[in-house]
């Protein structure tokens, strides 16, 4: 009765194996790298870009431990973190501000077990150190910013649509449209309904004038804010591949919340600058009037600035500035009459009249797009003026690539921020309290599993030697899991893990107890190990079922290191069930199980009452 | 080896009206001081800011507060953490001031005083995040329990759910008690200890649940007293060894865990302990007193008959 079939311990075996193998990652520890991805799109990837950065090193004396190419990026492997940021050093410099040199820490694990998709686990912020922020949306400020630019609109529209108004005011969230007479009303209210569709229109009528109150749809509003949201994290995205970190996670939290979290990142300062930056676009002419040869020996004109259009050539722009980037309201990668790649861009009404103002008086000058962010101005594109432009649709063409096209597209959506942005929760933590972390969760947990395991041993001798195997089978078991599924093991999740240790144990301490008490009983021991963990086995549901459910709980409710703490409780839970259950049950069939006239099993003394049982 | 050995059942339920009187008592207390004194929650929930710092000798606590003084930062505390050389400075929330601009604005200043200072750990919590926290723990406490007594009522009984709830709640009562009294710090890792004690300390219960049932099975004539007393004799063994050995790796945290994970480990031992009690005294005269019977969980041979139905 006590053998198990072939596909049973055939399960144990290969899950074992399994764990095995994606726990091995986590033993080679690792090493200082570089990772080097392009920032834009056009940026030459893959061999060639390996080829250069293996030369460039080279080239300054520098030894590398290896370099490979994952998807877009390149990893270069270092002996240790002083060649590391000599190499980052140099390697910025040289391949310029096309690509993201971050300093990173690469698995040491063999090619082969990388590409069986075994890695080590993912530590969590507070165990190797970086940032982590949690920002909130204003949307009162993105919603009180759209209003505005909609009075104004609607300010122009009624102007040359030629209908009287009496003034346009802004009541909370609500647009208030006055005029003299009630015939000039409904014209506004059926000529704005054509015009913006996302604006609900109501009239009202005060004993001194007529009224059309206007206030953004709901489901309009929805829109707008999870568009505000979409374009910040595309924004917040762009600038932190400034920063040059290696795995950043910009995710959206709820309807109005981001979450960044920058690993490995120690200058929370300049992190937060650049977070908080707001980037504006400027329009500006280009000077190309004056002696673009003197200005590049330094004497820059008057009134003019010298700056590198994007492709490397130089450009005198002027100062004065044309229009700004809030008047943009849209921007789209396509093509153009030609079928040449273009971006086409929307601007608001006051924006398409100013523009059309501007090229109107300068056909056949070009104009300056520029980035304008703290500190730093780039050109973004220096097209020609063909024509006069009007209605607020600008296509913007002219040697551009698609994926260009499409770069442009998106630094002109994402050059600002939709709506303002708040930091409502940081936690930083540095790189020595992260390795201290680490060092206190694995001694509490090596510590604790060693003297669980030195007593049960003593107490329950050769069936506690299965229980320690079987416990150590469930740390196995975890740490592969939690490998395998990349879960986030944070500190709190260590401390799981180690109690994890110590709960499991509950489930052969029921099943010893049970065997020593049938035995008690004065059963045969193959009848007594049968029955005790028969027995055992609803009793060992019904309490891991209770835990679990706690740890769903956490996991539902937690944030951040609970979280972590939760998964590693639920995680430990299935894999405690299985190694306490069916894995000690596969040994104590394989050492007893073959034995027919079994007279003693080696459990520890089991003690019988000079009395009789009742039972 | 075998610690106990019970010659005869133990009367615990004899033991009823003492052990209801000592829960009592030490519920109330826990209660008395939970209301007055109150919990110090941590920055997670009141929201502000912490800033862990490490000097490279033993740090001048009081040179820290006056560079902190001479920002007007008032209401400040400064205390060592774990070692000499460490300190941590805990800020409240301020609204003059950004949140996260306050904490660049003290390390500065800190770093001007003295250049050995090592930031070890930032933590600001905006006071919305702190009030949601605040919601989601209590949230998640409603849910194990409901969780937990919708379970054991499916499982065993609704009796045997309200009894082992109560004896659950009864150990958490008394873990914030303790917080409450000591003034220790209860930050969202302590909830995450209390919430998992929650689960943990069911087990207890249901181990011994799983053996009345059985006992009703087979001690058929035997009174209620006899087979719940009989239940927890005979699990004594198993629940001391258990919790010993959960105990001991939390011992392994408390040495080695260092602060992070004291108060946590803390609320655990705390936790155990009691829990240890509540499910074999709490919750069986619970149970009692709930009038538990037989019929409750062997369903009559009727019962059988109407199931063969289709």
């Amino acid at each position: 009765m006590n053998r198990y079939p072939v596909w049973k311990n055939l399960i144990v075996v290969i899950s074992l194996l399994i764990g095995l193998l994606y726990t091995l990652p986590n033993f080679f520890g690792e090493s200082p790298a570089i990772q080097i991805s392009p920032l834009r799109i056009t940026a030459e990837t893959g061999t060639t870009l390996l080829q250069k950065i293996e030369e460039t090193l080279k080239k300054h004396g520098i030894d590398t431990n290896g370099a490979i190419v994952e998807g877009n990026s390149i990893k270069v492997r270092f002996t240790d973190t002083d060649i590391q940021i000599k190499a980052r050093d140099i390697l910025q410099s040289e391949l310029g501000a096309d690509y993201i040199v971050a300093l990173n820490l690469i698995p040491n694990s063999p090619q082969w077990l990388t590409s069986i998709g075994a890695l080590p686990m993912y530590l969590g912020l507070d165990l190797r150190g970086g940032v982590h922020f949690m920002l909130e949306v204003d949307m009162n400020g993105a919603l009180s910013k759209s209003l505005d630019r909609y009075s104004a609109d609607i300010r122009s529209n009624l102007r040359e649509l030629r209908i009287p108004s009496a003034g346009l005011d802004r009541d909370n969230s609500q647009l208030v449209i006055k005029f003299r007479d009630e015939q000039s009303r409904s014209k506004a209210e059926t000529e704005l309904k054509k015009l913006y569709a996302d604006l609900e229109l109501r009239t009202q009528d005060t004993d001194r004038d007529f009224r059309l109150l206007a206030t953004v749809k709901p489901d309009a509003h929805t829109r707008m804010q999870s568009a505000a949201l979409q374009q910040n994290i595309t924004t917040l995205r762009n600038r932190i591949n400034e920063l040059g970190v290696a795995e950043p996670i910009i995710q959206q939290a709820g309807s109005d919340r981001v979450i960044v979290q920058l690993p490995g990142v120690q200058d929370t300062a300049k992190a937060k600058d650049i977070l908080g930056r707001t980037a504006t676009l400027e329009i500006r002419m280009v000077d190309d009037e004056s002696d673009l040869e003197t200005a590049l020996q330094g004497q820059v004109p008057f009134g003019a600035e010298l700056f590198t259009e994007r492709g490397g050539n130089p450009l005198l722009v002027k100062k004065q500035v044309l229009l700004t980037g809030d008047r943009i309201t849209d921007a789209q990668p396509g093509f153009d009459s030609d079928n040449q790649p273009a971006v086409h861009v929307t601007l608001d009404s006051n924006g398409a009249r100013i523009f059309k103002q501007l090229t109107r008086a300068n056909v056949g000058k070009r104009m300056a797009i520029l980035l304008v962010e703290k500190n730093h101005s780039e050109v973004i594109t220096a097209p020609v003026i063909r024509e006069e432009i009007g209605g607020g649709r600008v296509q913007i063409s002219g040697r551009m690539s698609s994926t260009e096209a499409r770069d442009v597209a998106l630094l002109l959506r994402a050059g600002a921020l939709a709506a303002p942005m708040e930091i409502i929760e940081e936690r930083t933590v540095g790189p020595s309290l992260g390795a201290d972390n680490i060092s206190r969760g694995f001694n509490s947990t090596l510590f604790g599993f060693l003297a669980v395991a030195l007593f049960i041993m003593l107490y329950y001798q050769a069936f506690g030697v299965i229980s320690v195997l079987a416990l150590s089978a469930n740390l196995l078991l975890l740490i592969s899991l939690l490998s395998i599924l990349q879960a986030t093991l944070t500190l709190p999740g260590m401390a799981a893990i180690a109690l994890t240790l110590g709960m499991a144990i509950d489930a052969n301490i029921l099943i010893n107890e049970r065997i020593r008490e049938e035995l008690r009983s004065g059963v045969s021991p193959h009848i007594a190990i049968n029955a005790g963990y028969e027995r055992a086995f609803g009793t060992i549901l019904d309490s891991n079922i209770t835990t679990l459910i706690a740890g769903i709980a956490l996991f539902a409710f937690g944030s951040g290191p609970v979280k972590g703490f939760a998964v590693v409780l639920c995680l430990g839970i299935l894999t405690s069930v299985f190694s306490a259950v069916t894995i000690s049950r596969a040994m104590v069939n394989l050492i007893y199980g073959n034995q027919r006239k079994l007279e003693k099993i080696s459990i520890g003394a089991v003690w019988k009452p000079k009395t009789s049982k009742r039972s | 080896m075998e610690f106990f050995r019970f010659e005869r059942d133990i009367p615990f339920m004899s033991w009823g009206k003492y052990t209801t009187t000592i829960s009592v008592i030490t519920f109330v207390l826990a209660i008395f001081f939970l209301s007055t004194r109150g919990l110090n929650l941590g920055v997670d929930f009141t929201g502000g800011t912490v800033l862990e710092v490490s000097y490279s000798q033993p740090a001048d606590l009081g040179a820290i507060r006056s560079v902190l003084n001479t920002l007007e930062i008032t209401d400040v505390s400064v205390q060592n953490f774990g070692s000499s050389r460490d300190v941590l400075i805990r800020l409240p929330a301020k609204h003059e001031l950004s949140s996260t601009k306050l904490s660049e604005f003290v390390i500065d200043a800190l770093k001007n005083a003295d250049h050995t200072i090592e930031i070890r750990r930032i933590e600001f919590v905006g006071p919305q995040v702190g009030q949601e926290l605040l919601e989601n723990g209590a949230l998640a406490l409603l849910f194990v329990s409901l969780g937990i007594v919708a379970y054991l009522a499916v499982r065993f009984e609704w009796k045997f759910g309200v009894a082992g709830i109560i004896a659950n709640f009864h150990d958490v009562i008394i873990i914030l008690g303790f917080f409450a009294y000591f003034q220790w710090e209860f930050s969202l890792t302590v909830l995450a200890a209390v919430l998992a004690i929650l689960g943990y300390s069911v087990n207890e219960s249901v181990v011994i649940f799983d053996r009345i049932r059985e006992n009703f099975r087979k001690l058929r004539k035997a009174p209620v007293t006899q087979v719940i007393d009989n239940a927890i004799t005979r699990t004594m063994s198993r629940t001391i060894i258990t919790h010993g050995s959960t105990q001991m790796v939390v011992i392994a945290m408390l040495l080695f865990g260092g602060e992070a994970l004291y108060y946590f480990a803390l609320a655990l031992t705390i936790g155990i302990l009691f829990g240890i009690y509540s499910s074999t005294l709490v919750a069986s005269p619970i149970l009692m007193l709930l009038g538990v019977k037989r019929e409750d969980l062997v369903k009559p041979e009727k019962k059988q008959q109407e199931e063969a139905l289709p």
